[in-house]
């Protein structure tokens, strides 16, 4: 059992279920599924606020998405938490600019090149997720297990635009 | 806002979410590129094992009641494009919206520091885009929002076919060395 609790990792048979288990009981729990991506469009009029003024919080989308705490942000905040646990626990938590890696580029191989590429990956990653309405979680998972149409397009889209991109890039 | 007892509820249940995340090895870079190269296989097993789980718990507890589903809706107009602007971005960043709070969490400081800001800038211009196009981007939604719903039938009739089909390729993937 501790040695279980301090592996470096876990099969992803075992962490998939469990993560499987979890949409059960968030479902009973919450009446929620699980997803992160609406917390950064709430998080994001913030940042328009402080460049644009105070008039972003009556845009339409952010009427629908208002600023504020809710059960996802706090859920979204609690990822980094569990993760922080688990890499202190398996001893893989460090602290690192750049990420070490065998798929080297120019992109991630040095600081002005991980900017660029964390940045502008953010970018996409942001108004990709607000167009097609959720994430690898939101959709990936919990969409394509409600068996939505839209999720399993989705999660479709996200691997073969990835692939595509990664292919090029790297 | 919300009540505390359900921000504690969004807490504890991300902790064990962001634990598994990290405990799977999908919080590191190299995973989740490795995936998007074809060289790893470990976030389509991590993924295609919870929705299995997920599909046949969920279900038979809201055949029973005692939960209600709230699938997704969407239209080609934005599922299509946005979920592919997406998969250039998790490319690029080597992150998506759940696992760079998970790579923070075990110290990137690239993901929170470049990753995070262009998060909230992309999620910010999509906000400005429907302030414009709102009318646009909500049209020609789909009639039907699941499977079982386009082609009439229960929704068994697509989860057990559906359930065994991915554990073929899971057992495939894993004979062939990944």
């Amino acid at each position: 059992m501790l040695e279980f609790i301090f592996a470096d990792s876990w099969s992803p048979y075992i962490v998939g279920s469990l993560i499987g288990v979890l949409s059960w009981f968030s479902f009973i729990i919450s009446k929620k599924a699980l997803g992160t991506s609406t917390t950064f469009a709430r998080g994001s009029a913030k940042l328009g606020a402080v460049f644009l003024g105070s008039e972003v919080y009556d845009w339409k989308y952010y009427q629908k998405y208002k600023p504020e705490l809710e059960w996802q942000s706090m859920l979204v905040i609690g990822i980094v938490i569990g993760s922080f646990i688990s890499a202190v626990l398996s001893g893989e938590f460090n602290l690192s600019l750049i990420p070490v890696t065998d798929f080297e580029s120019i992109l991630n191989q040095n600081i002005l090149g991980r900017l660029f590429s964390a940045f502008v990956g953010g970018i996409f990653l942001g108004f990709g997720a607000r167009l097609a309405g959720g994430c690898t979680s939101g959709h990936g998972i919990s969409g394509t297990f409600q068996l939505s149409i839209a999720s399993w397009i989705s999660l479709i889209g996200f691997f073969v635009g990835g692939a595509v991109t990664a292919f090029i890039i790297l | 806002m919300e009540s505390k007892t359900r921000l504690i509820k969004g807490l504890a249940t991300g902790i064990v979410f962001g634990f598994l995340l990290q405990r799977g090895g999908v919080t590191d870079y190299n995973v989740l590129v490795g995936q998007l190269l074809l060289e790893d296989f470990t976030v389509a097993k991590i993924i295609l094992t919870a929705v299995v789980v997920g599909m046949l718990g969920v279900h038979f507890l809201s055949d029973r009641g005692l939960v209600e589903l709230k699938p997704k809706s969407g239209s080609l107009r934005r599922t299509i494009p946005g979920s592919l602007i997406f998969g250039a971005g998790f490319a690029l960043l080597g992150y998506c919206p759940g696992t760079i709070a998970g790579a923070i969490g075990q110290g990137s400081v690239d993901a929170l520091l470049f990753g995070l800001s262009g998060i909230f800038v992309g999620s910010f211009l999509f906000a400005a885009f429907y302030e414009r196009y709102d009318n646009l981007i909500e049209k020609n939604k789909f009639k039907f929002n699941t499977f079982p719903e386009l082609f009439k039938i229960n929704h068994w009739l697509v989860i057990v076919p559906l359930s065994a089909l991915i554990i073929i390729f899971l057992v495939w993937i894993e004979s062939i060395g990944f």
